[in-house]
């Protein structure tokens, strides 16, 4: 056996390799072979910790010191002081960015981490994701064993309509109830789908969880593949996601050889495998009619509904499609029980929320916190607030498809149904926060263009009213619009959010409309001619003199 | 795999690995590593201490590294401290010393007094 007085885990996620992480964790193995530690120091990667924007990250264990923003010219330093002598190497320690900021802080004593509550990213940033012993060390793939060997199927769909979990791909729909619906179905074939295609702007949750913790995907699917009667899974995947995809084939490879993925696997009657399809990157295709109509191998669009999935999905047959985070709640779901789960979060969504935290915030990043904490402790407590002390304008939560709320909202707790009722959606769990230099009607313009662009083009409502409203919305930048371009917006969001064929068009208006209600005055200021914060250009014609 | 038995045993295994990352609380060995700790030889006993930890098996082990205490005299320094029980400080710890203070100290519970340069009181 190997004895390493020392582990270095390297964040491996995506942001911190676009850091140079690579750089980094090459110039460590090189600084501790030179100093001849390579048999005492153990140098490995892991998946996403979290404080993205301050990567490439490290953390060095026994102590948990964790280093921030290292660049391979620091690292001769911590290798030197901090793993040859043990001194930590202050500079270079990770620190909270707040008013009074913390230094020397380890990996779970920062504030940062201290509101967090870590479910769906238990292993995230713990365990090397390329190893299957380090998953099954941290009780992986016990919660299937549990299944397969001690629960009737109908049972594990109990446990999972309990828990009161809810789909966290956007639409927050019951978990155990979609399960249900195909466990139901009778069929000689049904089908297990991840889907993975994350495409909301803002949105990389799914990614770092895929990279980070590959098995708790493939052993969720198996789960739900025994509970409903499913012996397929397919992991549709966005192509562009190179690493969660390469991660994703080792872990299959490694379930395989260790027979828990296969064939009579715990010596049960029962099968699973598992395949991953790779997407092109249309944002439609996360709509899993039009996900379904891909994994085909046709082109991407939504089909017409009922039949929904769970009855009529790929090649005709009953098929559940979950979320990447939701299948990363069902094993602990099943190992703790629901009323465990029932304990984080609040009655109606309970469990916790992955969100990644972008734009004017000091904590950039991924965090996982319960249901119903308020946008203000996510802003100001694990957010950090918001720099260069400007003021908060508004977040859009939910992806660009989501709502935007003004600071009004701030006490607001983050749930589906609030949410929903504030005009908004918990969604994907983007959190875009703006600050108050920004121009609402210059941002919103933005989102429209988005979604122009990714109109599949298949129903009338969403082809046409995608271009015609990021053509208003410009009008009103540019300072000619009038009430009459305000009235045909509101009437033309409203027809699309009732007719339009799937949640594309359906969501597409969403960020404009609550924008028209909340900022009503910035919206009727650019009607006269002036924009507030001197984003949008105007006509020189506009300009008041005296 | 063909049952909850052989999981188990891959879990256990898997765990003694990553203990390191996981244990606070559990028996730990503290090397001075000044330069004057170098100087006198501290990376030798170090080496000598993991070399010992891997023949007993005793991954539970934290080894850590300290600077300079002041008693430049007495390195190579090393702290045992196991779990509920105060801090011991022994000076002038070569290679060989260092096995037997593993042997005796940290695997039956019996510190080697002579050697000693401090303790805690309890």
């Amino acid at each position: 056996m190997a004895f390493y007085r020392a582990h270095v885990l390297v964040c491996g996620g995506t942001p911190c390799e676009l850091g140079g992480c690579r750089a980094v964790k090459d110039t460590l193995l090189e600084e501790v072979n030179r100093l001849g530690l390579s048999s005492e120091i153990r140098v490995l990667e892991t998946g996403c910790l979290g404080p993205c924007d301050q990567g490439p990250v490290i953390i060095v264990y026994p102590e948990g010191i964790m280093y921030a923003r290292l660049q391979p010219g620091d690292v001769k330093e911590i290798v030197e002081q901090h793993l040859l002598k043990g001194r930590v190497v202050n500079r270079l320690v990770y620190h909270e960015k707040k008013e009074e900021a913390k230094s020397v802080v380890t990996f779970e004593s920062s504030d940062y981490f201290g509101l967090q509550e870590r479910i769906v990213l238990r292993n995230c940033g713990r365990i090397n994701p390329e190893s299957i012993e380090e998953y099954i060390a941290h009780d992986g793939y016990r919660a299937l064993g549990k299944c397969l060997t001690e629960m009737e199927p109908a049972a594990v769909v109990q446990v999972v309509k309990d828990s009161g979990l809810r789909g966290r791909g956007g639409a927050g729909f019951p978990t155990g109830l979609k399960w249900s619906f195909t466990a139901k179905t009778d069929s000689n074939q049904k089908y297990i789908v991840c889907n993975a295609d994350e495409g909301e702007p803002g949105t990389f949750k799914d990614r770092l969880i895929l990279e980070g913790d590959p098995h708790s995907i493939i052993e969720g699917m198996a789960i739900a593949g025994y509970a409903v009667g499913a012996n397929k899974g397919y992991i549709y995947i966005r192509g562009e996601y190179k690493l969660s995809i390469e991660r994703l084939q080792h872990a299959i490879r490694q379930a395989r050889e260790l027979g828990l993925l296969g064939t009579n696997i715990f010596g049960s009657d029962f099968a699973f495998d598992i395949e991953v399809r790779s997407g092109a990157g249309a944002y439609v295709c996360g709509e899993e009619t039009a996900l379904i109509e891909s994994i085909e191998g046709s082109r991407g669009e939504p089909r017409y509904k009922p039949p929904f999935p769970g009855v009529s999905g790929i090649w005709g047959k009953p098929t559940v499609v979950n979320n990447v985070e939701t299948l990363a709640n069902i094993a602990p779901i099943i190992l703790n029980g629901a009323a465990w789960f029932r304990g984080f979060g609040t009655e109606k969504c309970p469990g916790t929320k992955v969100f990644t935290m972008t734009g004017d915030i000091n904590n950039e990043g991924l965090i996982e916190v319960p249901m119903g904490i308020t946008l203000r402790q996510i802003v100001y407590g694990v957010g950090g607030g918001i720099p260069g002390g400007l003021g908060f304008k508004m977040a859009q939560t939910g992806g660009t498809s989501g709502g935007c709320l003004p600071k009004e909202f701030l006490d607001l707790p983050m749930d589906y149904d609030t949410l929903a009722e504030a005009g908004s959606a918990l969604g994907s769990g983007a959190l875009l926060i703006m600050d108050d230099s920004h121009c609402i009607v210059d941002i919103v313009r933005c989102f429209m263009k988005f979604f122009k662009h990714e109109s599949c083009g298949k129903c009338t409502p969403c082809r046409e009213g995608t271009t015609r409203l990021y053509e208003l919305v410009t009008k009103i930048t540019e300072g000619k619009a009038t009430n009459e371009d305000i009235a045909l917006l509101t009437e033309l969001s409203r027809v699309m959010q009732t007719s339009a064929l799937c949640g594309l068009g359906q969501a597409a208006p969403n960020p404009l409309v609550t924008c028209l209600k909340y900022f009503e005055e910035e919206f009727g200021a650019h009607l006269n001619g002036y924009c507030p914060t001197g984003v949008c250009t105007m006509p020189v014609a506009n300009v008041k003199v005296g | 795999m063909k049952s909850l038995e052989e999981l188990a045993r891959i879990r256990e295994q898997a765990k003694q690995n990553l203990q390191l990352r996981e244990s606070r609380d559990g028996i730990k060995i503290v090397v001075g590593m000044g330069t004057c700790g170098i100087a006198a030889g501290a990376r030798e006993t170090m080496n000598a201490i993991l070399d010992e930890l891997i023949k007993r098996n005793l991954s539970q082990v934290i080894v850590t590294q300290t600077g300079c205490v002041g008693l430049c005299e007495q390195e190579p320094i090393i702290d045992v401290t196991l779990p509920d029980q105060p801090k011991v400080t022994y000076g002038k710890v070569s290679p060989d010393k260092a096995r037997q203070i593993i042997a005796n100290h940290v695997v039956n519970g019996n510190i080697i007094g002579e050697w000693v340069i401090r303790s805690d009181k309890q």
